[in-house]
């Protein structure tokens, strides 16, 4: 079995020193723009605190990996040249990339750098992926939260590059690059902005009772009563009134994080050499704990013990967590 | 089909918060919390702080002249904070002498302080419930963001300030902490 690849989150320099500190094989970042999919306010790096990030994590080992993971819109490529270019100069070891015109334009003109797919491409079948490693020598597909454990071994056969799934964080199951959620309500793009539900836009109001009522732009999506668990303020994972339903209900998911730390053996078996935590929005406590927990849990299934895994249901949003589709495909 | 906004427009004459265990506790006969003597002591800490962490306010963009009530629900006072650099205030200030602000942090003086400290995650807070966001979200988050990329433990550099009594009480309170996590 090959020892995977722990790839952990990072939207400060601070947590990224965290996670290195805690065993990350590989961290990933972004710009403080929208070249990737995570560029909310205070977030992310200056092209000085990525260089000092890039040497920090070399030092200890550590792979950087940048997140070029946005779809530039018409006239506005050059954001997503500079940063690339950026990037190569400062030495990271590998570009995520989602839109076409990026990885083509980084496999022509950085072809030593690694090209690693993001999920934003939404990349679920052996004959697309095979076509961006084909056209873009992409050495790295992170696979969609949508196939099963089985499924992705299957892959696994057909492909000509590694498989990289999230473990933890995020369920993320909409077709992720193609979701305009955010947009139809915000008028900001996740997918060209690079923010799902942008924090100028959410409100949270709490009664005298203690509920919280949560609204994005003009539209209240959730109200969680006074003992009931809170959520990401997010479109797919509001309740909603529909004719199909008796009372608000969750229509698309609902506040709930991934935990695959029961199947890594499995997910290692099938074929997948690198494990993802989700996460870059979250605290160096978050990274700390999580990426110590996976660090251990990993060390222990290559040293052929019983993967040691620690309670991690606190960080969950919700307060719940699933193995989702990598379980099975009816987990709701 | 998305239901339609059925709540006003938060103002800043929301309602009180809960207020718990001390304050409650405390006779109706009681006199207001000695807040004078507070203000300096806050002021010094924020100026610490500053001093030590210049490059956190770069993390908070255009929100660094925002003002930020910090709600420790179970003491008798909250805090206003202006994370202006050039204009630098933290004040104590009792419940019902509000001044306007722009967003609202609550919880309780335990978890503020291992949230600001970075060793809880305020997302997780929030799942919780522990944790009450109100007012500005994006400044929040700036502010999150900015005191979170902070390396140093900002309790002990305030409890630093204070020589062996301030490290005491930080052991203490750490103490707490690990107690309530372990139960």
């Amino acid at each position: 079995m090959i020892r995977p690849e722990l790839v952990c989150p990072a939207g400060t320099p601070s947590a990224m020193r965290t996670a290195v500190d805690a065993g990350a094989d590989a961290v990933y970042c972004g710009f403080q723009n929208a070249t990737n999919a995570r560029n909310f306010p205070g977030l992310n790096f200056t092209v000085p605190e990525l260089e000092r990030a890039v040497a920090h994590a070399h030092a200890g080992g550590t792979k950087v990996l940048l997140a070029l993971n946005t779809f530039p819109p018409a006239g506005k490529v050059d954001l997503w040249k500079e940063a690339a270019d950026t990037g190569a100069r400062l030495g990271v070891d590998a570009f995520i990339v989602a839109d076409i015109g990026v990885a083509d334009y980084i496999a022509r003109t950085h072809p030593d750098i690694r090209l690693h797919l993001s999920v934003q491409a939404a990349a679920s079948t052996p004959e697309s992926i095979r076509y961006y490693c084909r056209e873009f020598n992409v050495k790295r597909v992170v696979l969609p939260r949508i196939l099963t454990v089985p499924e992705i071994k299957l892959m696994a056969d057909e492909i000509p590059c590694e498989i990289e799934t999230f473990i933890f964080g995020n369920h993320g199951l909409m077709v992720e690059g193609r979701c305009s959620l955010t947009n139809y309500i915000t008028g900001l793009s996740t997918n060209m902005d690079g923010v799902c539900s942008p924090a100028a836009q959410v409100e949270y109001i709490k009664d005298d009772a203690g509920n919280l009522s949560t609204r994005l732009g003009e539209y209240t999506i959730d109200c969680f009563s006074c003992n009931e668990s809170a959520g990401y303020p997010t479109i797919c994972k509001g309740r909603y009134l529909t004719p199909a339903h008796d009372g608000p209900y969750y229509a698309f998911e609902e506040p709930i994080s991934l935990n695959l730390s029961t199947l890594l053996p499995d997910l290692m078996k099938a074929g997948v050499t690198a494990l993802k935590i989700e996460g870059r929005q979250r605290s160096k406590a978050y990274v700390k704990s999580v990426v110590s927990a996976y660090r251990k849990a990993v060390d222990s299934i290559m040293a052929g013990q019983d993967p040691q895994i620690s309670d991690l249901l606190a960080l969950t949003e919700g307060q719940k967590e699933t193995q989702g589709a990598f379980k099975s495909k009816t987990w709701r | 089909m998305l239901q339609q906004p059925t709540v006003a427009r938060m103002q800043h004459t929301e309602s009180k918060p809960a207020i718990a265990g001390f304050l409650q506790r405390r006779p109706r006969w009681a006199p207001p919390a000695p807040l004078f003597l507070l203000q300096p002591v806050l002021r010094r800490i924020v100026q610490r702080i500053a001093e030590n962490n210049p490059d956190m306010f770069g993390r908070l963009g255009p929100h660094y002249r925002a003002v930020f009530v910090i709600d420790p629900v179970n003491l008798p006072f909250v805090m206003l904070l202006r994370p202006d650099p050039d204009d630098l205030m933290l004040v104590a200030r009792r419940r019902d002498e509000m001044s306007e602000y722009d967003a609202r942090i609550s919880g309780s003086f335990l978890d503020l302080l291992m949230l600001v400290d970075g060793d809880l995650d305020g997302d997780a807070l929030f799942f919780s419930r522990n944790l009450t966001i109100t007012g500005n979200t994006e400044a929040v988050v700036c502010l999150r963001n900015a005191l979170d990329d902070i390396d140093d433990s900002i309790a002990e550099e305030v409890a630093d300030m204070f020589g062996r009594p301030g490290r005491a009480a930080l052991t203490a309170l750490r103490r707490m902490n690990e107690k309530r996590e372990t139960q």
